[in-house]
């Protein structure tokens, strides 16, 4: 059988911590297939060799902040085949878009000496309300076998096994003992998409919610519960405005809790 | 798999250290012991090896949306109902390997699943749990259909178990004819009996195997007074239900209110996260995950428990069939009480209460079904008040 030609990888970064794009380094020990399997052209926290478009497959991770990314997302997606957007900044807005619940230019001048050279957009906005997204991979950070789940099901031409039901799912396919029902931890798993394998479920702690919000997710019943079991108002909000608080259902939830 | 042939209802009493050595020799015998155990503040079904690893001295407070372990006054071993878990993780697992196919040089190899199981001994069944995988004993093998894996995980399982002297806060077993007291379907059936004085349990046989096993067994044949006051604990649990669920015309009563407004009430509070769904003994719905390695050099096709709150497990060409929360559940709770029936002559739901006790919100389904039955009996100005 002939060598089939290698699909030319793209990571790019917009406004984000680098930490999804290192899960692709994190990959270790499946870092040599996946080296074998896509040939990396640009990928700046791997290799300083930067090969020209266009590219079969781009990884974008971050938000867009700035009116220069805002511009930049456009040329990268005119050069990608395929764009898949990675973690929460990339579809969500990440953490970064706590300012879109204020007024980012009060932020400006506090932090820096001459905010006038700072050229800020007003609010941080996931990558798909700028261009067309083929797949969107959640998580702060994604988890690297989903990344790979991803990567997989593009090279063999079949559809990516990333369910969006809940993390409760995964918790009992784990076998794990609701902390919720179990312990009195409040917990966001009931509306959180599972893909981080109930990491914090699994240590007793509840669900941060790093995955964002599940299919269909119901937060003002789980809202109610949470305050049945003592969480007041603020906690509430707090808990909602996490790495995903620009997600629709995250920010309704968290205004509605905010301003009643 | 006939366990009623030698019921003979005749009881003997054991005491604690007899127990143990019936975990011996069971596991003499080459059985794998599971039964429940203290795991995370809760009580889950994992190996035990001895009598030490049960729940000793613990109770379990249940109630919709809530579950905690409570210290007991005395030292009971089975002085708690049911958890999280039920015995269908072991012989219907949440993920079994269907095949993995190799490519190799153009020649495909197809690897099938290993049918090294263990020979289960589950320690502690319930009445309710007994039920329960009789139910699914139909699902999986009570038609043409028989379901492979299940069938050689539930081949040799040796069931013990532990009629219920104390009902749980969501238990409604004695509503739906399933508990509390073990019937049928058992190897060995024990009664725990706690006294200010003493501390025992009656043992009664229920197969040739669990009479082979008794007989291995320090015991005396029970008196006629400690047989009594096991059948009076047992009336007395059946009575003090921590639910009721007036099955009279269940099946026709979901059918007639299929369109009725209170579902869309229901999910108000529903989460459709799927945790009754997981939780229940019967439920046995799947779906199969297709993977392939990067190379696209192995696949392998893997069944996972899937449940009927997700979009995905409805979901046809151009969308899911039922998208909002009332018709999943609405689903859900007709199925289990209602078309399960139809399909299987039986009702899907033993009254254990995990759906109940494990619901993130504490929606009881006894409470919802009761609802449907009230919103009959009002007038539609009533209802309209209601509303």
């Amino acid at each position: 059988m002939p060598a089939k030609k290698k699909p030319k990888l793209a990571v790019w970064k917009f406004a984000s911590c680098d930490g999804c794009q290192l899960s692709l380094l994190d990959c270790e020990d499946e870092l040599l297939a996946v080296a074998g399997a896509v040939h990396i052209a640009n990928f700046p926290e791997a290799s300083r060799a930067v090969e020209k478009g266009p590219y079969d497959v781009s990884l974008v991770e971050g938000s867009i902040t700035t009116p220069h990314d805002a511009e930049r997302i456009h040329k990268v997606r005119r050069q990608s085949k395929y764009l898949i957007t990675i973690g929460a900044c990339a579809t969500a807005g990440g953490i970064q878009a706590l300012r879109n619940f204020k007024d980012v230019r009060e932020f400006t001048s506090i932090v820096y000496a001459n905010p006038d050279y700072i050229e800020t957009l007003e609010r941080s906005t996931p990558i798909r309300h700028h261009v067309f997204v083929d797949f969107e991979l959640r998580g702060c950070p994604i988890n690297k076998y989903q990344l790979l789940e991803v990567i997989s099901a593009l090279l063999n031409n079949r559809k990516p096994v990333i369910p969006e039901h809940s993390v409760c799912v995964d918790c009992k396919l784990a076998g794990n003992p609701c902390v919720m029902v179990g312990h009195g931890t409040p917990c966001l798993g009931p509306v959180t998409q599972a893909g981080c394998g109930a990491i914090c479920p699994s240590f007793n702690r509840g669900c941060y919610g790093c995955f964002g919000p599940k299919e269909t997710p119901n937060l003002p019943s789980l809202s109610e519960q949470w305050q049945a079991m003592g969480v007041d108002k603020t906690n509430l909000v707090r808990a909602y405005r996490g790495f995903n608080a620009f997600a629709e259902p995250f920010r309704k939830e968290s205004e509605s809790h905010e301003n009643g | 798999m006939n366990k009623d042939a030698s019921t003979t209802g005749e009881q003997f009493r054991i005491t604690q250290d007899q127990l143990q050595k019936l975990l011996d020799v069971l596991r003499d015998q080459g059985y794998e012991t599971v039964g429940p155990t203290v795991r995370e503040g809760v009580i889950t079904y994992d190996q035990i090896d001895g009598v030490e690893d049960l729940p000793i001295g613990w109770t379990d407070e249940q109630e919709p949306g809530k579950y905690r372990l409570k210290k007991r006054s005395d030292k009971a071993l089975f002085g708690y109902v049911v958890g999280p878990h039920s015995w269908k993780k072991f012989v219907y697992p949440p993920r079994q390997l269907l095949w993995r196919m190799h490519r190799d040089n153009g020649t495909q190899k197809l690897e099938e699943p290993s049918e090294d199981y263990p020979r289960y001994a589950f320690f502690g069944v319930r009445s309710c749990e007994i039920q329960a995988l009789a139910v699914q004993d139909k699902v999986f093998m009570g038609s043409d259909y028989r379901d492979r894996y299940y069938a050689l995980r539930r081949k040799d399982n040796l069931i013990i178990a532990v009629n219920c002297v104390e009902p749980g806060g969501t238990c409604f077993c004695a509503s739906m004819d399933t508990g509390p007291k073990a019937r049928k379907a058992f190897d060995l059936a024990l009664t725990e009996i706690v006294e200010k004085d003493q501390h025992y349990f009656l043992i009664e046989s229920g197969s040739d195997i669990g009479t082979d096993i008794l007989s291995e067994l320090k015991s005396d044949p029970a008196t006629d007074k400690q047989i009594a006051r096991a059948d009076e604990l047992l009336e007395k649990a059946a009575r003090n239900m921590g639910r009721q669920l007036d099955t009279t015309d269940i099946k026709d009563l979901l059918y007639r209110n299929a369109e009725n407004r209170h579902w869309e009430q229901v999910a108000k509070r529903c989460l459709s996260c799927s945790n009754c769904t997981m939780v229940c003994p019967t439920c046995f719905c799947s779906t199969v995950e297709d993977t392939t390695d990067l190379t696209g050099t192995s696949a392998e096709r893997v069944r996972r428990w899937d449940s009927c709150f997700t979009l995905e497990f409805s979901y046809i060409h151009g969308g899911a069939v039922r998208p909002s929360e009332h018709t999943r559940y609405r689903h859900w709770i007709t199925h289990k009480l209602a078309s399960w029936q139809d399909q299987f002559g039986t009702s899907g739901c033993v009254g254990c209460g995990r759906c109940i006790t494990w619901c993130p919100v504490g929606i009881d389904i006894t409470e919802e079904i009761k609802s449907l039955q009230d919103s009959e009996s009002l007038t539609s100005d009533e209802a309209k008040a209601k509303e």
